[in-house]
Order: structure tokens, then C-alpha cells, then sequence
């Protein structure tokens, strides 16, 4: 499973190694650990519920989250370097996933990605220099039918052209 | 035969609320089943015909059987919503047209397999299609179709919402059981298969999206007339995802055994720019894939297997005349090599090794021995070699592939220069590249 390697050993800096939970979480962690008769079933939610409050997944949320499940944090971590969503440096503003799967491909995905790499200045894994938009290789969406595809954040975006795609990135970077 | 059951709704405003399934029937199925003894709606299933239709077409109600019915265990149920075949995208139109068709399929499942917890697995991705589902799932509970005593029988139905986190591989039932647990999604060891030791060690029932929402209709309107929908041994409709070069690529549910040709050109209105159509894969990625020549085949089961292939997941690639097809390999190989969790050597290796093969052929420094090489993976990666069919998912795409277009590659092979330096000039994956000097006879 390559994601961008994010190099763990040496934690990026802007997370306090001591990260809490604060009673909100702590409520939902509650809710989440009740829908499953082990706890360590509930690694996934709670990684989400890490990543939507603080951007991304630091070694410190991976000891928090190891810490209050009872797993070992070398467990945690194996986890979530397994699964390509769980952000292991702080992206972008926004994450531009861009599916490169054949159907998307087929339908003009390549010019696209020329564009987008061009527009940004930068390759797949990079942030563009005003921390706006890091752009990142995905494989299938499940959206094959209204390629070419691409994910921003939580939203879909389908039947891309360049013009589409630069309004949508114009509307994004004012906002 | 354009047909209708499962995506009545589509185009219908509203059609998410429980209200508006109410007032199409809905949830008539779960009171007819809570009527009646948890195996005699095995039976019904069973007798349905109905085949899964997450990839594999095992029979459903065969499936439920499995469950031991004398275990003191727990017993659960998983829908599975991973939806991670390329070329497929199904599951997802299902659950933005009529979510409370799929809960009521889920809950109907579950009362016949003596489940009293239910887990929807969805890709990560699906971010707001999870929202709908649990929306739904709050709907239903505030009126007594879940939760304790549902429709006030004696019969207890928890449904949750477990998103997974990117990995293709969670889409296979033991690694989608893995990934439940909150663990690296690595397929196990069959068997024991899921129905007898699942989810936390207890007897499991997966069953796709598109499965479990055949079961209300078949409940309501009995197995009979499900079985006469399709063909004999591929009953009832299909949703049929449509992509690549057609003018009007989507979803279409269908009656089982239509032809490709009339779905590709009449439903989707043939192929774009009005080129000619080159190859089509029928089920999903890991289809093997079919020349043009054999778009008559029925779509159901058997008749596609007989050309060659699968119906799969019912994920229709198609390609026009100008695709080049050692590209096209490259990039299904791509995704194999990505996806590939690791475990097995055989897929592991072989998905890494095939993939640098053809890199290499469509960089135009292709090796003679190149394509007997890749014939070996393709051997030695499938069938039966590693845990899950990953392996077999590109070995049948790599097989496939030289079968129909071997001239492609050929041509690009012979007229292939030698790579500037001993070593690879390709950006390689991995050091793996290095070691396959002369590896058609070694
Ligand atoms: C690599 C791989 C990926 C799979 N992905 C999916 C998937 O995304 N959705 C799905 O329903 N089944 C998928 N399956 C099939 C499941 O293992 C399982 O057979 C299916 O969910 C059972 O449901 P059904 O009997 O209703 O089809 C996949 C299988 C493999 C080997
Ligand atoms: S191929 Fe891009 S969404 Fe499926």
C-alpha cells in the first residue's frame, strides 16, 4: 500500500507529542467503542474521527489512539500505513485525489493530471506553495461511469475537462 | 428488457426518505419475513435463485444455509458496500437512490440467519453515501424497523456504518472481516469460511449491496417470480455499470442475459466519436477481458464464462479502436501491484514483476522471452497459489490480454531497442526488476 511515504521516525513538526482528547471526542469515541464487542474493532472510527478533527494522523494521535484502545502504538501504526486514506504528513487545504484507473484513463484523465501537475507546480505527493492544494494519485473511486474522476476532501467531482476542473480549483482557492 | 426493481426510484424526488418507500411499499418484505420461521426465508432465498452479485455469483440463500444454527455463538451479518472493483460503481447508485431498500434487504438477512447486529462495510471514499446510510438507519430505528423488538416482534436489529480507509483489498470478504476489526486488511486462510468463523471468531454472512437488495422484492412478490426473471440459472436483474467509450456511460439495471451488444449499443448508445468498438471487459477489472467479436454473449453467469470471462461484479469496461492494449494492461497492472496486500509471493512479486514486464514492452525495450514471462506469472500467481483471488484477479487480465491482442505486444516487442545501459532504465518500482535476466528459461 504506497501512500506518500511519510517518514514516522521523524514526526513532522505541528502536533504537541501529549494529544488529548477533548469531551466532545471522548463522547463520540464512547458511542463508537459501543457499536463493536472489542474495543481494537473500533480503530478505524476513531482514526477518523483523529483525522477529520486534526487534518491528518501524527505519531502523537497514533499513542493517543493505541493509548485509549488498549492496542500497542507499533500496532496502530501498522494500521494506518495500510490503508492509503489516513494521512500521515497534513495535506493541503484541499486533497485532490486523482483517479488514474483505467475507466477515468480512458476518458481523459492523463490531460488532466498534465494540467493539474502544471496549474500547481508540482508532482503526485506535493503541496502547491500556497499550502492550498496537495495533489495525490488514486487508484478506482467506484465512480467509474462519470470519469474522469476527482475526489476533493469529502466531494466528488465527475465528467472533468480542464475548464471544468480550473473553475472548480479557481472556486476552491477563493474560499 | 429494460427492467425496474431495483432502481424504480431512480429519477423519483425524495426518494431517500422513508416516507417515500413507505409509500412504495417498502418494508413490507421484513413484516412478511418476521412472519414467518427464520429457515423458511432461507428457503424462499434459496429457491429465488439468486446469486451474489459482489463478483463471485454464489447462490445467496446456499450461503445463509452455511450458518450454523446449534452455535451458542453470536452470529453476524456484513453488507458489503467496499465497491472496490474497477469499473464498478453500483453499489453506490443504490444507496443515493433507496437507501431503505438496502437496510430492509440487511434486515431481512439478518432475521433469517438468527443475526442480531448487522455492519455496513463502505469504502472510505463514500463519504456522504455513509451520511445517507446512517441517516437512514436513524430513520428507521425512530420507527421501530430497528432496534429492539422491530415492528414489535420479538426479534432485536442494531445496523452500523463502518467506513473503511482506502484499500481495494478490504472488498474481499476475510480482509473486509480483518479491516471490521480494526486491523491491516490481509485476507485469511479458507477455511474455515466466514458463515462458520467470522467477524470476532463468530459464524458471518457477507453479502454485497446489490444481493441483499433483491431480498425484499423476492420476500414480497415470492421466489417464483424472481426465478422467472434472466435465465434459468441467473435469475432476477442486474445492474450493469456501464464505462469507458460509450456515448452514455451509467448504471442500467437489466433483465440477466441481455447481450452486450444491446447494452453497449442500444442502452448506451454505442461508442463515442462513432469509432468502432475494440474490447470490452464484462465484469470488473479482474474479468478477463473479450475482442469485439464477442459482444453478442449473453449477460448472465454461464454464458459469460462460456466466452471466456466473468459477469463479476457487472462492471463494464469498454475500449474503442484506438486504445493501445499494452497500455491498457499496464494500467489494470498498476492498480494489481498497488493493491496487492503483500502476503503471498506469488501475488506480491508476480503483480510487481508483471507490471515492470510490460512497462518495459510499451517503453519499447521489450525482451523476446518478455511475453513467456509474463504467461508464467500468469500461471503461477492463479488459481489456488495465494490466500485470496487477488492473484487470479490480474492473472485473468494478463492472460487475457496476450490471448486477444498477443499481436500488440508482439509488435512492440520486435520492435524494441535495446535499453540504453545493462541495468533497467525504467523508474522501477522496486529492485525486483533486477533479477529477471533471462527469466523465460531460467
Ligand atoms: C480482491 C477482491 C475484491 C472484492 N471486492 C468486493 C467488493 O468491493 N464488493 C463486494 O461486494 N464483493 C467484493 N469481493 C467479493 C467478496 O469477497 C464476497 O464474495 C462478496 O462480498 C460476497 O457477497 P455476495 O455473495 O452477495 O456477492 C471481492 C473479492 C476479491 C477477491
Ligand atoms: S476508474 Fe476512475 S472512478 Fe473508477
Amino acid at each position: 500500500m504506497s501512500g506518500p511515504a511519510a517518514p514516522v521516525a521523524s514526526p513532522p513538526a505541528g502536533q504537541p507529542a501529549g494529544l488529548a482528547f477533548d469531551a466532545a471526542m471522548e463522547s463520540e469515541i464512547a458511542a463508537i467503542l459501543a457499536r463493536y464487542p472489542r474495543p481494537g474493532a473500533g480503530l478505524l472510527p476513531v482514526l477518523w474521527l483523529c483525522q477529520r478533527r486534526w487534518g491528518w494522523i501524527s505519531p502523537a494521535a497514533m499513542s493517543a489512539v493505541a493509548a485509549r484502545l488498549g492496542l500497542a502504538p507499533a500496532f496502530v501504526e501498522g494500521v494506518v500505513s495500510f490503508y492509503t486514506m489516513f494521512q500521515r504528513r497534513p495535506p493541503g487545504r484541499f486533497l485532490l485525489q486523482v483517479c488514474t484507473t483505467l475507466s477515468c484513463q480512458l476518458c481523459g484523465t492523463g490531460e488532466l493530471v498534465a494540467h493539474l501537475k502544471r496549474r500547481l507546480g508540482v508532482d503526485f505527493g506535493g503541496t502547491s506553495a500556497d499550502g492550498a492544494f496537495t495533489l495525490v494519485e488514486v487508484q478506482c473511486l467506484g465512480a467509474c461511469g462519470e470519469g474522469p474522476v476527482i475526489q476533493v476532501n469529502d466531494d466528488y467531482y465527475g465528467d472533468l475537462t480542464v475548464e471544468r476542473l480550473d473553475a472548480i480549483l479557481d472556486r476552491l482557492a477563493a474560499s | 428488457m429494460s427492467a425496474s426493481i431495483l432502481l424504480a426510484a431512480r429519477g423519483l424526488a425524495g426518494s431517500r426518505s422513508l416516507a417515500n418507500y413507505r409509500s412504495r411499499g417498502g418494508y413490507r418484505g421484513l413484516a412478511k419475513a418476521l412472519a414467518m420461521e427464520p429457515a423458511a426465508v432461507v428457503a424462499e432465498v434459496r429457491a429465488s435463485g439468486l446469486r451474489g452479485r459482489g463478483g463471485a455469483g454464489f447462490p445467496a440463500g446456499v450461503k445463509w444455509g452455511f450458518v450454523p444454527t446449534d452455535s451458542p455463538k453470536a452470529r453476524y451479518l456484513i453488507c458489503n458496500a467496499d465497491e472496490s472493483e474497477p469499473g464498478t460503481f453500483k453499489d453506490r447508485e443504490l444507496i443515493l437512490v433507496d437507501p431503505h431498500m438496502v437496510l430492509e434487504g440487511i434486515a431481512i438477512a439478518a432475521y433469517a440467519i438468527g443475526a442480531r447486529t448487522a455492519y455496513l462495510y463502505i469504502r472510505g471514499e463514500f463519504v456522504r453515501e455513509a451520511a445517507i446510510l446512517d441517516e437512514a438507519i436513524a430513520e428507521a430505528r425512530g420507527a421501530g424497523l430497528l432496534g429492539r423488538r422491530v415492528l414489535g416482534r420479538d426479534f432485536d436489529l442494531e445496523i452500523h456504518v463502518h467506513r473503511g480507509a482506502g484499500a481495494y483489498i478490504c472488498g474481499e470478504e476475510t480482509a473486509l472481516i480483518e479491516s471490521l476489526e480494526g486491523k491491516r486488511g490481509l485476507p485469511r486462510l479458507k477455511p474455515p469460511f466466514p458463515a462458520v468463523v467470522g467477524l470476532f471468531g463468530c459464524p458471518t454472512v457477507v453479502n454485497n449491496v446489490e444481493t441483499l437488495a433483491c431480498v425484499p422484492h423476492i420476500i414480497v412478490r415470492g421466489s417464483a417470480w424472481f426465478a422467472a426473471i434472466g435465465t434459468q440459472r441467473s435469475t432476477g436483474t442486474k445492474l450493469f455499470c456501464v464505462s469507458g467509450h460509450v456515448r452514455r456511460p451509467g448504471v442500467y439495471e437489466e433483465v440477466m442475459g441481455i447481450s452486450f451488444r444491446e447494452l453497449i449499443e442500444e442502452r448506451c448508445g454505442g461508442i463515442r466519436g462513432g469509432r468502432a468498438l475494440k474490447a470490452f471487459i464484462p465484469g470488473g477489472s479482474s474479468a478477463p477481458v473479450l475482442p469485439a467479436a464477442k459482444i453478442d454473449t449473453p449477460a448472465d453467469f454461464e454464458s459469460v464464462a462460456a466466452a471466456g470471462s466473468m459477469l463479476g461484479s457487472g462492471g463494464v469496461i469498454v475500449m474503442d479502436e484506438t486504445v493501445d492494449m499494452v497500455w491498457a494492461l499496464e494500467n489494470l497492472l498498476t492498480f494489481y501491484a498497488h493493491e496487492s496486500c503483500g502476503q503471498c509471493t506469488p501475488c506480491r512479486e508476480g503483480s510487481d514483476w508483471a507490471l515492470d514486464v510490460v512497462r518495459r514492452i510499451r517503453r519499447g525495450h521489450g525482451r523476446p522471452h518478455d511475453l513467456e514471462t509474463l504467461r508464467r506469472i500468469a500461471r503461477y500467481a492463479s488459481q489456488g497459489m495465494t490466500i485470496c483471488p487477488l492473484g487470479d484477479a490480474f492473472c485473468g487480465p494478463i492472460a487475457s490480454f496476450l490471448e486477444h491482442f498477443g499481436q500488440e505486444f508482439e509488435a512492440a516487442i520486435a520492435g524494441a531497442t535495446a535499453p540504453p545501459t545493462l541495468l533497467p532504465v525504467l523508474p522501477l518500482r522496486s529492485d525486483r526488476g533486477l533479477f529477471d535476466h533471462g527469466a523465460g528459461g531460467a
